[in-house]
């Protein structure tokens, strides 16, 4: 961690020279960018690492956007430089630039799709313009596109004969269809309701990793957008005043990461409505701080298998069995002074003061059984019904349980109860 | 000396605020010139065909009644005016030359040219802009579509090509108005009206009615594209507000554009 004394906010800024060795995929270099006499961008200093999932997180305002429309060229830095592998992108040859512009895809917040033009027509566009792909090949990867996004039903549907979640696939398709290696999303979760939040994001670390681009997001949606970043870069009054993994963050105490933090997200997780991590976090401490733990204290960690769910059932479902598990849990333990907290996308971490271990396993077999004969079997229906699959599928949860006393670690505790999980809640 | 110096600070004012103009106005058309002359180039380009065609349809088919409808009611007004004028002077069977010249040379060109800026004109400027305030111009641009080359190439060349066809349907279905007034409603001999027509009307006329066409055809679509894909640009307005005021500029200043111009190249050709 060092500390940056040209951001008179005397932040701090984890350095990671130690950690990446390799050379970073897009680097800034003392950007700044005014717009009339306002200056938006100060100097920034950024690295971008390839397969990564980057995520920009700031204030409204703060020049998010202005950043990323730089790496694609949509505006020009007034001093510094832009590179791409080392080299200048303002100083490449044409050819050069055209092959840089061609490894990039830009999904705009709005998602930009041509209202005139069906579904079809707007992914086949960017084939059509800039290929000289034949008409069949075009159909075939636009088909197959709308095949893994789940639009091959929309087809021939105008953007505004769709719901949002549908625009921002087709927006999607589109920017995947040309096969990048790097794509940028401008807030691709804005306006979105909390499951629909969750499933673009889940959509965007599946896709990132299935077509292995690098990934560059903007998005206020915090925690769930941390939850599948793997780097985060905070821009704050024109600077870079962060830039980490999201366990760097939540660790890092500072005043205007606080301030930051507590400014855009609520008390509350959006999807499940379990307590906020930083809510979570203070509650942990203020128990332990008045010795309310005593003796007894455990932790529960609660996993839906994300991946293998969205596979078989699509994205919706396994938010949905988050959500369920979210609420499930949030009414079976707070009564009895249990607290919980989305830990991560697929996890909700419990603790529950006062409670041994032994205690703690009846407890969360007990919630188990209702939450497998009443929760699951709802789930399992709707997404049947909505995907029309008929095949015998499986929606499964762990849990893993440890027993800590006042001086463990929160984050040793939640490795531990990891280590022990079982599967305790299954539905075929 | 104080009122003196007074004055003279007034007129430093007003000269100051001359020159602000005049350089604002020359800044514009050296960017409407370099903004036609890109989008001109890259007519030439590939994969331009399809969108031409595309254009062709909205600018040219498309106009083609209003068009032709305004040309009837023209032609049968001009036949009715202009026998009572003629008449007076005992000249009723030069009807047809005078008819044809009149829609030739100055009425089909520009009348052709403002209802084709009213109709598909003031369509271009919004559709542009629109495109502009949704970012859609911009997702061109980061799909590595040039937004000139696909969006407002093929409106200049589909304008090229379809105004002198439609001043064309203008000044025939015009001729045929004024037949329709003159020959059968006021009695003026038919074989006199068509060979006074074949008689005086010879191919500078239409040459020049013809030059006229391509004249309006360049200066309405570059005003109205350019508004549209400047839109964002505009200082007095934001989002739809700017795309309405975008398309009335458009609108009024191609009629304004077609009147000044058709004054010069008549003045410079006749």
């Amino acid at each position: 961690m060092r500390h940056d004394s040209n951001l008179g906010l005397h932040c701090y800024i984890i350095a990671d020279i130690e950690e990446n060795v390799e050379t970073p995929l897009i680097e800034f270099r003392d950007v700044i960018k005014r717009f009339d006499e306002k200056t938006i961008l100060e100097r920034v200093n950024l690295d971008i690492y390839e397969n990564q999932i980057t995520t920009i997180i700031g204030k409204s305002g703060s020049g998010k956007s202005v950043l990323l429309k730089h790496i694609i060229g949509l505006l020009s830095p007034d001093e510094g430089d832009i590179l791409f592998r080392g080299q200048s992108i303002h100083k490449m040859k044409k050819s050069e630039w055209d092959g840089y512009r061609s490894k990039i895809s830009y999904m705009f917040q709005n998602n930009a799709l041509f209202d005139s033009m069906s579904v079809f027509e707007n992914i086949a566009l960017p084939l059509r313009q800039t290929t000289n792909l034949r008409r069949k090949e075009i159909e075939q990867k636009v088909m197959s596109r709308c095949e893994q996004m789940e639009l091959a039903d929309a087809i021939l549907q105008y953007p505004s004969e769709l719901s949002g979640g549908m625009q921002k696939r087709v927006a999607l398709a589109r920017a995947l269809v040309t096969d990048p290696t790097i794509v940028l999303f401008d807030e691709p979760t804005t306006g979105q309701d909390p499951i629909r939040k969750n499933i673009i994001l889940s959509m965007i670390a599946h896709y990132r990793k299935q077509f292995e681009f690098t990934a560059i997001l903007i998005s206020h949606d915090i925690p769930d957008v941390l939850f599948i970043s793997d780097r985060i870069l905070l821009l704050w009054e024109g600077k870079i005043a962060f830039h980490g993994t999201y366990e760097e963050l939540s660790h890092l105490k500072h005043p205007m990461i606080d301030e930051f933090l507590q400014s855009i997200t609520g008390l509350r997780d959006e999807l499940t409505g379990l307590l906020s991590k930083e809510i979570f976090r203070a509650r942990y401490s203020l128990m332990l701080g008045i010795g309310q733990s005593d003796t007894a204290l455990t932790a529960i960690i609660f996993s839906v298998h994300f991946e293998r769910l969205s596979e078989a059932l699509g994205h919706q479902a396994a938010i949905e069995v988050v959500k369920a598990l979210g609420e499930y849990v949030h009414k079976y333990f707070d009564p009895i002074g249990g607290f919980s907290t989305r830990h991560s996308r697929e996890q909700i971490l419990t603790i529950l003061p006062r409670i041994g271990a032994e205690e703690a396993e009846r407890l969360m077999l007990e919630m188990a059984e209702g939450f497998q004969s009443k929760k699951l079997p709802e789930i399992q229906a709707a997404a049947g019904k909505r995907i029309g699959v008929k095949a015998s599928f499986e929606i499964s949860v762990s849990a893993g349980l440890t027993n800590s006393s006042e001086d463990d670690d929160i984050e040793l505790m939640i490795d531990r109860a990891e280590a022990n999980q079982k599967i305790i809640a299954r539905y075929q | 000396m104080m009122e003196s110096s007074t004055r003279n600070i007034s007129l430093r004012t007003f000269l100051d605020f001359l020159g602000a103009r005049a350089m604002k106005v020359i800044d514009g058309l050296g960017a409407f010139a370099i903004f036609f002359m890109l989008a001109f180039l890259k007519i030439f380009r590939h994969k331009q065909i399809r969108e031409i065609i595309q254009q062709i349809y909205f600018i040219g088919a498309k106009s083609s009644n209003i068009v032709m409808l305004v040309g009837l009611f023209t032609g049968m007004v001009l036949g009715l005016q202009l026998f009572y004028t003629l008449a007076k002077f005992g000249a009723g069977g030069v009807l047809g030359s005078v008819v044809a010249h009149t829609l030739i040379r100055e009425l089909g060109p520009v009348l052709t040219a403002i209802m084709i800026t009213a109709r598909a004109g003031s369509a271009m400027t919004a559709e542009i802009g629109i495109l502009r305030i949704s970012e859609q111009i911009d997702s061109l641009y980061t799909m590595r579509i040039d937004p000139l080359r696909y969006l407002i190439s093929p409106r200049i060349a589909a304008a090229i090509i379809s105004f002198p066809f439609l001043t064309a349907f203008f000044d025939l279905i015009g001729i045929f108005g004024g037949y329709l007034t003159g020959v059968l409603l006021l009695g003026v001999n038919d074989g006199s009206y068509f060979y006074r027509i074949h008689a005086f009307v010879d191919i500078t006329d239409i040459r020049l009615g013809f030059i006229k066409s391509l004249i309006f055809a360049v200066l309405v679509a570059t005003t109205c594209c350019y508004q549209g894909y400047f839109t964002h640009l505009r200082t007095d307005s934001y989002g739809a507000k700017s795309v309405s005021i975008s398309t009335t500029s458009a609108v009024v200043i191609s009629c304004v554009m077609i009147l000044i111009s058709d004054y010069i190249v008549t003045s410079l050709l006749i």
